[in-house]
């Protein structure tokens, strides 16, 4: 039998070896590092303003929750034209592009995803200044999208 | 295909120049065009590709869709109310069906 001790030792064992498992760190796919430089060009992108809210870590990625909101007035000299979710493994790159406008009146959407497995998505956000901001989230995934 | 008619959820009272949320849900598989059949043969894609929502004509918010967005997709969007009018929402899928809905705004 074990001593609570030994056990919690040998959790932690455990928990080391699960942080190291060759899924948990999923390569950027070819078409996601072209897509990303297509919207980031050479620009150097800021991540202040760009609200990007998901969960760290989910059961299922048939369903995962997706927030995006960006700090703007939303006025004729300042506002958003789009924001991108771009996933760094899902089999396709392109997850969503959505469009603002001056009667969206907030630059703010909420929508559902897929994940295929365990990686990192990324938001970025197209201002009419010119920034470009983008925010970076990794998010683990117990059990992949089926069949995405 | 749709099966069911989308779901559209709006505030009860709206007043001029409020920034209201639009909430939609559409019925639909959003087949990825990855997965194979018992066979093997590639199912094809079929999701919903494209989603625009318009008001008296002009836009308010759209959205391009990929594969990566979950079965029976859920928008929820913002929209700065000028006054009284009609807000149009429209979803395209790969099967070449077009659903619209037309909401008429009841602006105090």
């Amino acid at each position: 039998m074990l001593t609570a001790g030994a056990a919690t030792l040998l959790m932690a064992r455990v928990d080391s070896l699960r942080a190291a498992a060759p899924e948990d760190v999923a390569t950027e796919s070819a078409e996601f590092k072209a897509a990303f430089d297509a919207l980031v060009g050479k620009s150097a992108p800021q991540s202040s303003g760009l609200t990007f809210d998901l969960p760290d870590q989910v059961e299922n990625g048939d369903y995962v929750p997706v927030a995006l909101a960006v700090d703007s007035p939303m006025t004729a000299e300042s506002n958003v034209r789009a924001v991108h979710i771009l996933s760094t493994a899902n089999p396709r790159a392109a997850v969503a592009t959505f469009r603002f406008t001056l009667l969206s009146g907030k630059a703010q959407v909420t929508s559902r995803m897929r994940l295929a497995k365990t990686q990192d998505v990324v938001a970025v956000a197209e201002l009419s200044d010119g920034r470009i901001l983008v925010t970076r989230r990794k998010v683990s995934v117990k059990v992949g999208g089926c069949g995405i | 295909m749709m099966k069911k008619p989308p779901r559209i959820k709006l505030p009860e009272a709206i007043n001029p120049g409020q920034i209201i949320e639009v909430k939609t849900l559409a019925t639909h598989v959003m087949e990825t065009g990855n997965r194979k059949d018992g066979t093997g043969k590639i199912i094809p894609r079929n999701i919903i590709h494209t989603f625009t929502a318009t008001f008296e004509g002009e836009e308010v918010f759209s959205a391009t869709l990929g594969s990566g967005i979950a079965a029976n997709p859920y928008i929820a969007f913002f929209m700065k109310v000028p006054g009284p009018g009609t807000l149009t929402l429209t979803w395209l899928d790969d099967a070449g069906t077009t659903t619209v809905e037309k909401v008429p705004l009841s602006v105090a």
